[in-house]
């Protein structure tokens, strides 16, 4: 069996870093990356970027040496994508800060409200039950984050749980103050209004669920394969048939059922925000989906049926 | 912010990958010569009104109502300059532009126009001055460079003047808003009280402090961003006399 030869060059200055001999052929990225960690022990492999060309696209952790476009003697280049959190990590931090926060407010903590108010309740029962929702929604996105989901990257840059954390928290601290103010006005249209918006809220807090079980189900536990996500059984999957991301459908379904029924403007703009967000996200998804399945149902929006 | 866009002088750095982009075609280009003309004229008219209205008085105070319409026209007009990024016509950011842009117009509208007692205040025409001068030579600067044939003396101008003018407008900007806190505090302008059937407040007051503090950071990094545009345009003088 030949061996190969591995060097690494930095993608900017072109310095030598690291020289690999009798590297098997059969040798993944991942393991090089295990390999140059090993003599550059600051740069552990999530935060390496090891590509062909300095300015090209990072190769992937599964790509297998000799199947790459390189002689015995392969020359990569490197970049440090900088220090790295996991996912889950971030996920973490940034949903326990709403569910805490919330809560805070919902329990008038001092220094929220005036003084009279402290520890006090409100005597609007659709505040009770809009701190039960956003609980739960915070307690479901916190269960799936350690249970449900499966991760194809495992690292984000650091940087981003700051960026994240402060939109999550601040977001939730701004709805939270006016949902408990003791100045709060419950929606014009009462019970009726509550009734629908709870509706639509667990409606789609189930949807959102269901279509997190069904993408964990499409991917093997440990593998990073990417399929086309069809309907199942459950019902609230069906609508995977006129969309591509029907979890951020039903998320904002959710919000839109949470300002409903709470008719608070800052929980409209936090919506708002989140949809614009989602549907970024969306798009790109929808489009990396068309890229690499040539049959993929042309019926199918990113984000809304037939509109968006 | 009282300086010109610093994305907006791609155009004219004229390193080899900028000039291979794709350029605005001819009708844009034309477009944008007549808009810069007109926006130069614009602002041409506001320095003229205050030098004519300042010898006429023969006192700085109060020359903000002599050149207000035009200064209104022409300032808002500028957000035109935001949909010729979107468009792609211009190739600068449209973050940046857009907020550029709007803080000028929230100076000239929010503030200036909605509180009259501060209309009077010698640090309006301390900002304005500065806005005026500034964009005089910015727009020339871009007309000039529109039609391949920039003067160093305009180039040297917008990245020099820049060191004085900068900071005349911030000064004045800020003495401006600080001007009309108490007046919008006695008033409640733009504020929004609970109880309301939307659940949401909004206490303008507050808000024109946070905008006052944002200038901290903000200020410090344009302003060091155009001492490095200044570097990169006027540094290699014997590049670039010739290539506009």
């Amino acid at each position: 069996m030949k061996h190969y030869e591995v060097e690494i060059l930095d993608a900017k200055t072109k310095d030598k870093l690291c020289f690999l001999d009798k590297v098997e052929p059969n040798a993944t990225i991942g393991e090089i990356k295990s390999m140059f960690h090993k003599s550059h022990p600051q740069w552990y492999p999530a935060r390496q970027s090891i590509r062909l060309d300095p300015k090209g696209k990072s190769l992937k952790d599964e790509d297998v040496l000799q199947h790459l476009p390189v002689g015995t003697t392969a020359t990569f280049y490197f970049r440090d994508l900088g220090a790295q959190i996991s996912w889950v990590t971030v996920f973490l931090t940034e949903y326990t800060g709403p569910l805490v926060l919330y809560l805070m407010f919902y329990f008038r903590v001092p220094f929220i409200y005036a003084p009279k108010y402290d520890f006090t309740t409100s005597k609007h029962w659709v505040v009770h039950l809009a701190c039960m929702c956003h609980s739960f929604h915070f307690v479901k996105r916190l269960l799936e984050t350690l249970f449900v989901h499966r991760f194809s990257h495992g690292t984000m840059p650091l940087r981003n749980i700051f960026k994240n954390c402060t939109y999550y928290w601040g977001f939730a601290a701004w709805m939270a103050y006016y949902i408990n103010h003791p100045l709060y006005t419950p929606p014009i249209y009462g019970e009726q209004q509550i009734r629908l918006a709870l509706i639509l809220f667990l409606f789609c807090q189930i949807g959102n669920f269901s279509i997190h079980i069904a993408l964990r189900n499409l991917r093997p536990p440990g593998s990073k394969t990417r399929k086309i996500p069809y309907p199942t059984k459950n019902p609230f999957t069906w609508i995977f048939l006129l969309v591509s991301c029907p979890n951020y459908t039903y998320e904002l379904g959710s919000w839109l059922g949470f300002t409903l029924m709470t008719q608070c403007l800052p929980v409209a703009f936090f919506t708002l925000v989140g949809f614009i967000q989602m549907t970024v996200w969306a798009k790109g998804k929808h489009r990396s989906y068309l890229k690499e399945f040539r049959d993929y149902p042309p019926l199918r929006s990113p984000i809304l049926p037939f509109i968006l | 912010m009282s300086a010109a866009a610093p994305g907006t002088t791609k155009p004219v750095h004229g390193d080899v990958a900028a000039k291979k982009k794709k350029g605005p075609g001819a009708l844009a280009t034309a477009y944008l010569v007549i808009y810069n003309v007109v926006m130069t004229a614009g602002w041409l008219v506001i320095a003229v009104g205050l030098v004519r209205a300042y010898l006429a008085r023969g006192s700085y105070h109060g020359l903000y109502y002599s050149i207000e319409k035009p200064l209104k026209f022409f300032q808002t007009g500028a957000i035109l300059e935001i949909l010729h990024c979107a468009v792609g016509i211009v190739p600068s950011s449209v973050v940046l532009t857009g907020f550029q842009v709007m803080s000028r117009v929230f100076l000239t509208w929010a503030v200036t126009h909605s509180v009259r007692e501060v209309q009077s205040e010698d640090s309006v025409l301390l900002f304005v001055t500065a806005w005026t001068i500034t964009e005089i030579i910015r727009y020339s600067f871009y007309t000039f460079s529109l039609l391949n044939h920039l003067p160093y003396l305009i180039k040297w101008a917008r990245y020099t003047f820049f060191f004085a003018l900068y900071p005349m407008g911030v000064t004045g900007e800020l003495l401006t808003i600080y001007a009309a806190l108490p007046y919008v505090q006695k008033t409640g302008l733009y504020s929004v009280t609970l109880p309301n059937k939307y659940n949401f407040s909004f206490d303008y007051h507050s808000f024109l402090i946070l905008i006052m503090i944002s200038y901290i950071p903000l200020f410090p990094q344009l302003y060091f961003h155009m001492i490095r545009q200044r570097k990169k345009v006027l540094g290699h003088v014997e590049d670039y006399s010739k290539v506009e």
